[in-house]
């Protein structure tokens, strides 16, 4: 493995949907935490794109925020190229960090301002960590990174409202590569999309990270896209790690419990007949999460163990980590589910 | 499966919806064609602004205004039902035709109990009793998999989880036994483990009451797993309609092959997904001929000079002039 790049030990993030005050005193209301990641720990080495996939709800996107210092952690710490984030208090020992550590978001109508003209949207980052200096310079820079994107320097004077929603996930994309950052943590950036743009972007996002050596971790809920796009995958279950894997290992061969049963619900769009499983119940509420481990009631593996006690990752022979208690024991069937073929 | 009948159920000939705005009209659906027999699952796919929900729209007349149908016609069982009266046509939705719609929020009322919503439905078009209405209501809740349904029905629709609310429009749907369903995008708000769980109950429910369905969606996974045959819209015309394996195996149109090929599948390791360049033109900057030429990797002079009409090829038919004169080239 390559030096790490990102390390996250242990990370926690807890919101408080307590009721207002009134209402505790008054009706007796209890104090309520919701725990949307807690005890979460992965590395990302220089190169890679590491994934979380989950379905609405376990946190993923909490993650992808806590990275680069959106919200900061409850609990739990985040290192970047050996320095410690959450020691960093003043600006001057972050900027530097913030500059390589960038962020793509899901909806590409809300994360550009539209009052500005994209020529400044992409010009910011460059101005603000003083990158290039005068103003013809900063004006080619920008020529530049809208070129790299595959838009042209005339599409700078316009406004955002003038593209359509793949040319404004390209001007996000250019505007996070402007204060040339070694770091991005995209978060659904395709699922707005159409999957002919789709395709387009994932394929972009593949070429920047060949030329420009860019480490990606990389939030989707769509199993296929992180298929194509990941390098390693972790599986996010009500705030903790499931599995983490090598994708195409994961893909091969599940080990969790939750991971089959994600992976059953793949569409077989080369209609091969595969019969699918359609899973039973639903994902429980993060604020009064399953006792043991959290995934024990739709389980068909489940026993007395699961109910009562957390599973914690465990590494397993070929190269990944899994949290359950099933596994451990030789209770899960271990059989490659034939979606991959080795 | 299609029970094979002499007079499909659906038959919508030469199709053009229009909105009259200030700068002109734009023509949102233009000269499309097609039929649906009884208890087949039609798919209807395409990409954002393609005209797919709009055909469903007008199908069970709730075209929103100015959305206008400006030719063609829609008939239902023989009859015709686009140019019927409200009131005719009220009588129709619900009872024949029913819809399922993306965001089962929107799509119930926040303010009545999902029994009173469904026992309204039923006495509005089966002659029958509010008690008997009633127990009918608790049979469908049950029949889509919602767990204690005697207690649920009188529960109000934020009490159901998302994937729950679905499952009760699509009791609501199935009401007065339709014999045709819309469903435009039914699983694209749900989280995939529930959008399997909503595709087999949608299959399961029509094949063991013979309804037939249009289903729209811009995700071909659930074409795949779901229709019998599907339609490839792209801006306003269809390109491609044919039997499910065909067009998602062996896609005739080149805007079928690139969409099949930009979809990332698990299994499949390509370096990259096929590309297809440029975006789906804005129904003011429709191109002359056909309207994908712009972007076609396959496109020769007559592409950009006449439009081309749907050619029958096998039991499939492209709107594409590579199959003109019988045979694919280039």
């Amino acid at each position: 493995m390559a030096e790490p790049l990102l390390q996250v030990r242990d990370l926690a993030r807890y919101f408080d949907v307590s009721p207002p005050w009134l209402n505790r005193v008054l009706e007796g209301q209890k104090r309520l935490i919701l725990k949307a990641v807690d005890g979460v720990n992965f590395t990302i080495p220089k190169g890679e794109t590491f994934s979380i996939v989950g379905e609405s709800g376990c946190g993923k996107s909490t993650v992808a925020r806590l990275v680069v210092g959106l919200y900061r952690p409850t609990n739990g710490n985040i290192t970047f190229e050996g320095h410690y984030l959450g020691a960093m208090t003043t600006r001057a020992q972050i900027a530097p960090i913030r500059r390589k550590l960038q962020m793509i978001f899901q909806d590409p109508y809300a994360s550009l301002n539209p009052r500005w003209r994209v020529a400044d949207i992409i010009a910011e980052p460059i101005r603000a960590f003083r990158l290039v200096e005068g103003r013809q310079a900063i004006i080619d820079r920008v020529g530049e990174l809208l070129r790299q994107v595959k838009l042209t320097p005339a599409d700078g004077v316009k406004y955002p409202h003038e593209f359509s929603g793949g040319q404004r996930q390209r001007i996000s994309i250019a505007r996070a590569l402007a204060s040339q950052p070694d770091f991005l943590v995209c978060d659904e950036p395709t699922s707005a999309l159409d999957v002919s743009v789709q395709a387009q972007i994932l394929n972009l996002m593949k070429d920047l990270q060949r030329q420009l050596g860019l480490t990606y971790l990389f939030i989707s809920h769509n199993l296929a896209v992180v298929y194509h796009i990941s390098d390693r995958v972790a599986v996010m279950y009500l705030g903790r790690l499931a599995e983490v894997a090598p994708t195409r290992t994961l893909f091969r061969r599940p080990r969790h419990p939750y991971t089959r049963m994600l992976l059953d619900t793949i569409p077989d769009l080369a209609m091969t007949g595969r019969q699918r499983q359609p899973v039973a119940g639903e994902v429980p509420s993060p604020i009064n999460p399953p006792s043991g481990c959290a995934f024990h009631p739709r389980c068909p593996f489940a026993n007395d163990r699961c109910k009562a006690e957390r599973p914690e990752p465990k590494s397993v022979p070929d190269g990944g980590l899994v949290a359950c208690h099933g596994v451990e024991e030789g209770r899960v069937p271990d059989a490659p589910i034939g979606l991959v073929r080795s | 499966m299609a029970v094979p009948a002499n007079q499909p159920l659906l038959q919508v000939k030469g199709l053009r919806i229009e909105f009259p705005t200030r700068r002109g009209t734009l023509v949102a659906v233009n000269d499309i064609s097609f039929h649906i027999d009884p208890g087949e699952v039609l798919g209807v796919v395409g990409e954002s602004g393609a005209g797919k929900s709009l055909t469903g729209a007008a199908i069970i007349g709730l075209l929103e205004p100015p959305g206008r149908i400006a030719a063609g016609e829609i008939r239902f069982d023989g009859q015709r039902i686009d140019n019927l009266p409200y009131e005719q046509m009220r009588r129709i939705r619900g009872k024949q035709i029913g819809a399922v719609f993306q965001d089962p929020l929107t799509s119930l009322n926040p303010l009545y109990s999902i029994g009173r919503q469904l026992i309204e439905t039923i006495t509005t078009h089966l002659p029958i009793s509010e008690s008997e209405a009633r127990k009918r209501a608790i049979e469908l809740l049950t029949e889509v998999g919602i767990p204690s349904p005697e207690r649920r029905i009188d529960q109000y629709p934020h009490q159901f989880s998302g994937g729950m609310r679905q499952r009760v429009v699509i009791s609501l749907a199935l009401c007065a036994n339709p014999r045709l369903i819309i469903a435009d995008e039914p699983t694209t708000a749900l989280d995939v483990s529930i959008q399997a769980q909503i595709i087999a109950l949608l299959k399961k429910l029509c094949r063991e009451h013979g309804t037939a369905v249009m289903l729209v969606t811009h995700d071909m996974g659930v074409i795949a797993e779901t229709a019998d045959r599907v339609a490839v819209m792209y801006a306003g015309r269809i390109a491609e309609i044919g039997p499910a394996h065909q067009v998602i195996k062996h896609a005739l149109h080149p805007y079928t092959a690139g969409l099949m090929g930009s979809i990332p599948m698990v299994g499949t390791d390509a370096a990259r997904l096929v590309q297809i360049e440029g975006a789906m033109p804005r129904l003011t900057e429709i191109p002359p001929g056909c309207a994908f030429n712009p972007r076609c990797p396959k496109v020769f002079a007559r592409c950009r000079a006449e439009r081309p009409e749907p050619i029958a090829v096998g039991a499939s038919s492209a709107a594409c002039w590579l199959y003109a004169d019988g045979g694919p080239r280039g």
